[in-house]
């Protein structure tokens, strides 16, 4: 399924290895620490004691950088787990169960996803209140559609193959059938998707942190980096474009790995 | 009585006179040649665009005491009270010409200016004087809308040149007061905003801007510029950005840190007249313990505060006082806490809260606010205190903070509404409507109460000293500085004024340069 | 026709169900509009009566009906934070977010047709080998980051613009449309080179088709066979995807209105849900929300005339 022959899924797998590298050495190692702050060392250049310089409190940019692409990806990583999870559990049943409900939560599907994924952000972060973790749980519940759909349809066309016959015949119950039989065959299908949903995440993170609604200060995210950043743009343009460019990395390695994985390249 | 009067009126004026001393900074602190920026000759008429960091209030009623800074520094353009300050902390007559105190200081006696005009183009008489502080001192209605007048007893109009306001109890210090706005008869200023000041107020649109136009039939000399739009930029990043591009003309009450990028433009540097804390809920469970609050003021340097989040530039404090409040400043107050971390940890291991974990609110619209809460969550860390931020928009934390009391703590910056010590500090008293802290102590509100009652100055000074001792002793707040405030302009204008002790944005001095 | 009003029914029941879904999510919000309201003076009496007044005690669904049929005629309800109708808080932001959206639709379309046909035409050039490199790095470019690029660059550097100097429509339609012109480069950029990489895959796969072949065969040149023949067939999956993404457009506006001062729609979403003044928010959502849901009902209706083979599958 997975052609690891295709330029674009090395190139984006390279990107996000290396990504994700700098990511785990981040959450255990950085040259300062990312929230320290030294009256001293004020909007230093970058040198060699601060490969970035530093921000106004004299903090690392460098090891904020880091540690903002970290937050960001975490925050990616537990919203798609979130989305992923409840979209099987929900495409899942749908899918092998069919009727009505299956109608229902498929209409309540399409009305969902007619918002754009920001707005949706919005009116959710209105509801929960800004902060790290609602954050997390409203852009979750914003990808739950999206995982739910492509389950559900895959579900649906792996029913009627002769393995799941089979093992009807052989009296295995329709639970076991649907995620011990069935869940591992669609998974590969999936991949493109929650790739995609990566993508997504890491945007809307940075969006709603730049808006001054996601993670806030003076815990570093890419969003709320840039929003500091732009204060600095012509004594210190490294820190917002080494910002810019953490993002822009994250999403153009998602991007292409999955398009290697088969799926469409817009979001 | 004569001699008691002289006395009274010697008492004002050097009151006056110190806090004009204490006042901002001095001119030589200013990082430019010229007081009021551009030396250029003085263009008359013309408009200028202000940055404001939020938005007004929905409603602009002078009287509704609630209101906040922003607000009011604004309205102080469109309305005036029968007295007004002036850049030297003295009270000046504005629709009042004149003014009597009689010999026990409860009874004043203002003689009305002739030929006040309000905006909608009818003459001030003694009926709308009448109106107005009948309506803020909530005389029918017994809830007065602006606190500080609760003491008037009656308001009469003997003949139509003269208003005697009659004190329940002697207060020297009630001129002080009578900034209240002066509205027509019978008006809403919900409905209506007319008022006498230089300025008329023109339209708002919410989330955008406010315009003002010159007021042509002002008294006095009246404003050189023709028109003023308040532009509202709520993203301290982006007011920065409409400062360089030419956007917008002057914003002021900037941080060290918005100014840093802004060589092109003047720089002013003044005290931006708040007392800027960590406010704490004394209400919420963990800050009743008076050993929780005196631990966070171990735990918190505010000179490293001032340091990183101000590049040094601000006045620490140690009280409720505005630093240019001259005689009511307790300077030994300010280091009352020395920084010790093990205190701190002490402190609150003593009171159950080893694990102590808060969150501050903040409006994200004040960069100097938000630096400073992020140094303090750095330094609280250190403690082993976890703070967290919750950004918030200014108008949430009207609602939720100020209104509402909703919250653990928050830094801000307090003003006051007058010259007098009790704007700064009448805010503590338990049953004070502008006690947000939930601060409650029977013996500050005993000596509040002493200190008003009392009218030899001497000894209510000592009082409202007292006080500020009681607040810094039950570590009400953590106190941090008066903040500094840079005014940033344009090349091309003038005028900017800083007034002492008072949050005011003067627009009808500021001038477009030929 | 049929396929019409199946799609016009659908599009009705989505309507219904988005501005159902937006409605219960700004009343399951914790907190109550009458505490905001009152704050220090509030008292169980106080907000009994204005919780009367406001109509907060009837059941839900009696309200959603209720705002419902009042939208529908043009009330929107009041604002809490200013006071006054929700439609006078909004007026002349619709429109400038509304022109704001165009303005970056057509350059979409302006920039990515004319390109997507050169990144093939020019295919083994080093233009178009860079150009795909260069168009795929474009695409990763969140609106808002480029955004603060574009105002460092042009509005700072270069002057050619005054950040934070908005012109409104009414004062001067050229510097309106000029101070405009850069928040939509920085919405259409991304989206035009996802757009660019669309119409090129498109048109490689049509070359693949025998009719290109038998073009081939006339002895037309490959710019030719391109230009007469692949570039119609080509551009369905584009239209499709550009009357699509009007919706997109929008959403991004929201954002990057901020980096650009921009008093549109966007600052006042973002201002009214971090006060919680909910009738704005949920105002500007469903508006947000339905112009959306239209616009894919256009391009499911443009996408069946265009091509009747979607009509049978």
């Amino acid at each position: 399924m997975i052609n690891i022959k295709d330029r674009n899924f090395r190139i984006g797998a390279g990107i996000t290895l290396v990504m994700l590298l700098i990511i785990l050495i981040g959450l255990i190692w950085t040259p300062y620490d990312p929230n320290a702050m030294n009256a001293a060392e004020k909007m230093t250049a970058p040198g060699l004691r601060h490969p970035l310089g530093t921000d106004n409190f004299g903090r690392d940019i460098f090891s904020r950088v880091v540690q903002g692409t970290g937050a960001t990806f975490l925050i990616a990583l537990c919203s798609v787990s979130i989305g992923l999870l409840v979209g099987l559990l929900v495409g899942g049943l749908t899918g092998y169960y069919g009727g009505w409900i299956d109608e229902v939560l498929m209409r309540l599907n399409d009305s969902i996803t007619a918002f754009p994924s920001l707005l949706l952000a919005l009116v959710l972060i209105a509801v929960f209140h800004t902060g790290k973790y609602n954050i997390i749980l409203a852009l979750g519940i914003i990808f739950i559609p999206t995982f739910a759909r492509i389950v559900r349809m895959e579900v649906a066309r792996q029913k009627s193959l002769d393995y799941v016959a089979n093992a009807k015949l052989m009296g295995v119950k329709s639970m076991r059938i649907l995620f011990v039989h069935i869940m591992p065959n669609i998974l590969p299908v999936l991949l493109s998707t929650i790739a995609i949903g990566f993508n997504n995440a890491v945007l809307a993170e940075a969006s709603m942190s730049y808006l001054g609604l996601g993670v806030q200060p003076p815990d570093p995210s890419l969003g709320r980096m840039l929003n500091e950043a732009q204060a600095y743009l012509s004594r210190a343009p490294w820190y917002a474009l080494s910002v810019g460019l953490a993002i822009i990395l994250l999403v153009l390695g998602f991007g292409l790995l999955s398009e290697g994985l088969g799926g469409e390249s817009h979001a | 009585m004569k001699k008691r009067f002289l006395a009274l009126v010697l008492a004002v004026l050097m009151t006056a006179a110190l806090c004009a001393c204490g006042g901002g900074k001095s001119p030589a602190a200013q990082p430019t040649d010229t007081p009021n920026g551009s030396a250029g000759e003085k263009a008359l008429g013309g408009e200028i665009t202000v940055g404001i960091a939020a938005d007004l209030d929905t409603s602009l009623d002078p009287h509704v005491s609630s209101s906040s800074a922003g607000t009011r520094e604004v309205l102080f353009n469109i309305y005036e009270g029968l007295l007004k300050p002036d850049t030297d902390g003295n009270l000046i007559p504005a629709i009042a010409e004149d003014y009597t105190v009689n010999e026990t200081a409860d009874t004043y006696t203002y003689k009305l200016r002739d030929g006040v005009r309000f905006h909608n183009g009818k003459t001030v008489t003694v009926g709308d004087v009448v109106y107005s502080l009948t309506r803020a001192a909530g005389l029918e209605t017994g809830e007065p809308l602006v606190a500080e007048l609760k003491g008037i007893a009656s308001v009469e109009a003997p003949d139509d040149k003269t208003v005697v306001v009659k004190l329940k109890a002697p207060d020297a210090e009630f001129n002080a007061y009578m900034y209240a706005a002066i509205i027509p008869e019978g008006s809403d200023p919900a409905a209506e905003v007319a008022g006498t000041g230089p300025f008329r107020f023109v339209s708002r649109t919410p989330q955008d801007n406010v315009v003002l136009e010159k007021f042509a039939d002002y008294w006095g000399e009246g404003a050189i510029l023709d028109k003023v739009t308040l532009k509202v930029i709520p993203d301290g990043q982006t007011m920065v950005m409409s400062l360089r591009s030419g956007a917008i003309d002057m914003a002021e009450r900037l941080s060290s840190s918005q100014i840093a990028d802004l060589n092109e433009l003047t720089i002013l540097e003044g005290s931006s007249n708040i007392v800027q804390a960590l406010y704490l809920n004394n209400d919420f469970a963990p800050f009743r313990d008076i050993r929780v609050r005196q631990a966070l003021c171990y735990a918190i340097d505010k000179h490293a505060v001032i340091d990183l989040a101000a590049d040094g530039h601000g006045i620490p404090v140690g009280s409720s006082m505005i630093s240019s409040m001259g005689k009511y400043v307790v300077p030994e107050l300010v280091d009352y806490y020395k920084p010790d971390v093990e205190k701190a940890k002490a402190l609150l291991k003593e009171a159950g809260y080893e694990k102590l974990s808060f969150s501050i609110t903040v409006p994200s619209s004040m960069p100097a606010h938000v630096d400073a809460a992020q140094v303090i969550v750095e330094q609280l860390r250190a403690a082993g205190i976890d703070a967290s931020i919750n950004l918030v928009e200014w108008a949430t934390w009207y609602d939720e903070t100020y209104k509402g009391r909703k919250f653990e703590a928050t830094v801000v910056g307090m003003d006051t509404h007058s010259l007098a010590a009790s704007g700064c500090l009448a805010r503590f008293q338990s049953d004070s409507s502008k006690n947000f802290i939930n601060f409650s102590n029977a013996d500050y509100d005993e000596t509040y109460a002493k200190a008003l009652a009392t009218v030899d100055e001497a000894e209510q000074t000592a009082l409202f000293k007292q006080c500020e001792t009681i607040l810094t002793e039950q570590a009400a707040n953590v106190y941090i500085q008066d903040a500094a405030s840079f005014v940033a302009m344009q090349k091309d204008v003038g005028g900017y004024q800083f007034y002492p002790a008072l949050y005011i944005m003067d627009l009808s001095t500021m001038y477009r340069v030929k | 026709m049929q396929y019409v009003l199946k799609k016009t029914g659908v599009l009705i029941a989505t309507l219904l169900l988005v501005s159902l879904f937006a409605f219960l999510a700004f009343e399951i919000i914790p907190g109550d509009p009458t505490t905001m309201l009152l704050g220090s003076d509030y008292t169980p009496e106080r907000a009994e009566a204005l919780r009367e007044s406001m109509g907060l005690n009837r059941n839900v669904f009696v309200r959603y009906l209720s705002w419902l049929g009042a939208f529908l005629c043009g009330d929107m309800g009041t604002s809490y934070s200013y006071a006054m109708p929700v439609h006078e808080v909004l007026r002349g932001k619709v429109g400038v977010t509304a022109v704001l959206s165009v303005m970056s639709w057509v350059l979409v379309t302006a920039l990515s047709l004319p390109l997507g046909v050169a990144l093939v035409r020019y295919q083994s050039k080093p233009f178009g080998k860079i150009g795909v490199s260069v168009n795929q790095i474009l695409m990763a470019v969140p609106p808002f980051f480029l955004g603060i690029l574009l105002t460092y660059l042009f509005g700072l550097l270069l002057k050619v613009f005054t950040p934070g100097k908005f012109i409104p429509f009414e004062q001067s339609v050229p510097r309106c449309l000029g101070y405009l012109f850069f928040p939509a480069l920085a919405i259409s950029i991304p989206k035009a080179a996802k757009t660019v990489k669309l119409l090129r895959s498109a048109i490689l796969s049509e070359m693949k088709r025998d009719y290109v072949l038998t073009a081939y065969s006339h002895g037309n040149s490959r710019w030719m066979v391109i230009k007469h023949h692949v570039f119609r067939n080509a551009l369905l999956p584009v239209v499709t995807y550009l009357a699509m993404s009007l919706a997109d457009i929008v959403a991004s506006s929201i954002i990057v209105e901020q980096v650009f001062v921009v008093p549109g729609l966007g600052r006042l979403l973002v201002a009214s849900i971090s006060n919680r003044d909910y009738p704005v928010a949920l105002c500007i959502v469903v508006m947000i929300a339905s112009v959306v849901v239209v616009m894919n009902y256009l391009a499911d209706i443009l996408t069946q005339t265009i091509d009747p083979r979607v009509r049978l599958s």
